[in-house]
């Protein structure tokens, strides 16, 4: 990332520089980094929260308490089945759909507009919608599903469906994101690669498969990158529809923290589990960057590259 | 059958391909509009009829949940909550970033890179990792059920993105016109404010709709910071009235449209900057 351009018209000294760094240095300084480290400085004691610092120190305890816990050990199996089902199910789709809405289908600009429009919604707002439709009793959804002679389902009730619904509104709101991002992607490819395929005979699928698809690298790494990161923290949608139930079913790491943390008042154990979402994200994006993405830092000829 | 594709041209396609594709594209289609169409006519139903009806048009068609929300207080309260929160967040955002951006894109200095990566690290840090900790500095400086300790987070949190979008912008604009302001006796603030500034307003405006979505939709922090109902801002108003009137099925739909109606109509005003902010910040994060 370094600029070659020359810098003749440097210095201007360094007060100035540090006027203008000083006010985003405090606010990132005071409200990012500060609550992250008071966050592992809480995690190794015991601590309800109250006025004061923490004074009871525990070590580790929060730690090993944490990775011996079912509830817990469920939340890293439930982002993980998420991340997987986000994969496999839901980037597919959204690439699927962008390269259909990139060829000259009919009404494409009103697709995109409407497959994207979820994503403008509040998770609250599309927590609330989806605990309607698909509400066990008369839910929208299991209308549907009786046309079809299929029994009703309990979806978020039952500790066996509760997961697979709370993806469905996932991909709901979030597959026209990625689509977005395909789709801009997909333009970036210059026409003269996939033309020159077609007069070489390649068929559509191979024009795809040889061509668009290993093209799109860049954009298909960020797009998994922006899943994982948002399947470990997601939040809001559990959050409002199920609270993390029934039984825990639902819990992910983000609500386990806030029960322990915002309801039963045990501050320090709750430090402990950001602390660890804070190493998982920080151990995946730095994995992610060196060895995934580490061919688009450099700079295939891609997207990435024509931006920078 | 290949030989057969090979002759077609490639816009054109079979008439078959063509079919199946739309009617890939207008099964998903309805998988997103449903729900929404769902909820808006559900909305001009009552609840008994909802449950008799689920599917077909209201019968009678009842303004009153409508009505009522909008003759509300309360609803309008909250989305003037919201407006406020949202617009004095990016306020600060895009003021504070805009100016941390212009010393990255344009100075040079001992360890910029490295103070940069610091702050494009922040992207992978969502605000449930720093919630808890965040609450209790929040309550030690006194600024729980404050605007501004929802206001002043948001801001830190939104610089990351801010930062990477405006300083590569900031890089593009030529150095001869920083010469030639700088030779006209510009201060570099007077080069900021008179020149970049300006010339920046596309990116200012993509980073300003990125950061009045994510304020408007926030709610983890708001959910926190605000026990005082008069400070509620639209995601946690529509978590509180489906508290409230869950058995009500008709009127909480009629809220949730109500609720999405700002959301939307910001979509088809900002659309082409919100895409290009996304898209440019997914692609250089």
């Amino acid at each position: 990332m370094k600029t070659t351009r020359p810098r003749s018209r440097r210095l201007r000294g360094f007060t100035t520089i540090l006027l203008f760094l000083l006010p985003a240095l405090v606010l990132f300084f005071g409200l990012v980094v500060a609550p992250i480290l008071l966050a592992f400085y809480a995690s190794v004691f015991k601590w309800n929260g109250m006025r004061g610092l923490p004074t009871d120190f525990v070590g580790l305890a929060n730690f090993t308490r944490l990775l011996a816990d079912e509830v817990f050990l469920g939340d890293l199996w439930r982002g993980l089945l998420l991340i997987i089902l986000s994969l496999v199910v839901q980037l597919p789709l959204s690439l699927g759909i962008a390269m259909l809405l990139n060829q000259r289908i009919r009404g494409r600009a009103f697709f995109r507009l409407l497959f994207f429009a979820p994503y403008m919604l509040s998770e609250a707002i599309t927590a609330v919608l989806f605990m309607m439709i698909l509400s066990p009793t008369d839910g929208l959804a299991n209308v549907v599903l009786g046309w079809f002679g299929v029994d009703p389902l309990d979806w978020f009730a039952d500790p066996s469906s509760v997961m697979m619904s709370v993806f469905i509104v996932m991909t709901w709101k979030y597959f026209g994101f990625h689509m977005i991002l395909y789709i801009a992607g997909r333009q970036g490819i210059p026409r003269e690669l996939t033309e020159a395929a077609q007069i070489d005979g390649a068929t559509g699928w191979k024009v795809f498969r040889y061509v668009t698809l290993p093209l799109l690298g860049p954009t298909i790494r960020i797009s998994v990158f922006l899943s994982v990161i948002g399947a470990i923290q997601l939040f809001d949608l559990v959050w409002i529809i199920t609270g993390g139930g029934p039984s825990h079913s639902s819990e992910t790491m983000a609500v386990t923290m806030f029960q322990f943390g915002f309801k039963r008042f045990q501050v320090g154990y709750a430090s402990a589990i950001s602390v660890v979402m804070f190493f998982i994200s920080l151990v995946f994006a730095l994995f992610y960057q060196r060895y995934v993405m580490r061919r688009d830092l450099q700079g295939a000829s891609t997207v990435l590259r024509e931006q920078r | 059958m290949s030989t057969n594709r090979h002759k077609q041209s490639p816009a054109s396609g079979g008439l078959l391909r063509s079919l199946s594709l739309h009617t890939i594209v207008v099964i998903t289609a309805l998988f997103v509009a449903v729900p929404l169409v769902y909820a808006v006519l559900g909305g001009f139903k009552t609840t008994r009829q909802l449950s008799s009806n689920p599917i077909g048009l209201p019968d009678p068609w009842m303004p009153e949940n409508y009505g009522g929300i909008l003759a509300s207080g309360s609803f309008w309260h909250m989305l003037w909550n919201s407006t406020y929160i949202a617009v004095l967040t990016t306020l600060v955002v895009v003021a504070v970033s805009a100016l941390a951006a212009f010393v990255f894109a344009r100075f040079a200095f001992r360890g910029r890179e490295a103070l940069f990566t610091m702050f494009a690290a922040g992207l992978m840090f969502p605000f449930a990792v720093a919630i808890l900790p965040l609450f209790v500095l929040l309550r030690m400086f006194g600024l729980l059920d404050n605007p501004l300790g929802v206001i002043l987070p948001q801001a830190a949190f939104g610089m990351p993105m801010t930062i990477i979008i405006l300083r590569g912008f900031f890089r593009a604009i030529p150095g001869e016109i920083e010469e030639a302001a700088i030779l006209d006796g510009c201060t570099p603030f007077g080069f900021f404010w008179r020149i970049l500034l300006p010339m920046a307003r596309p990116a200012i405006a993509t980073v300003s709709v990125l950061a009045v979505v994510n304020s408007w939709n926030q709610f983890m922090l708001p959910l926190v910071v605000f026990s005082d109902d008069g400070l509620f801002t639209i995601p946690l108003g529509v978590q509180q009235f489906q508290g409230q009137y869950a058995t009500d099925v008709a009127r909480v739909m009629a809220y949730i449209v109500v609720a999405m109606l700002p959301a939307l109509g910001f979509y088809a005003v900002a659309e082409r900057q919100l895409v290009s902010g996304l898209t440019a910040g997914a692609v250089k994060g």
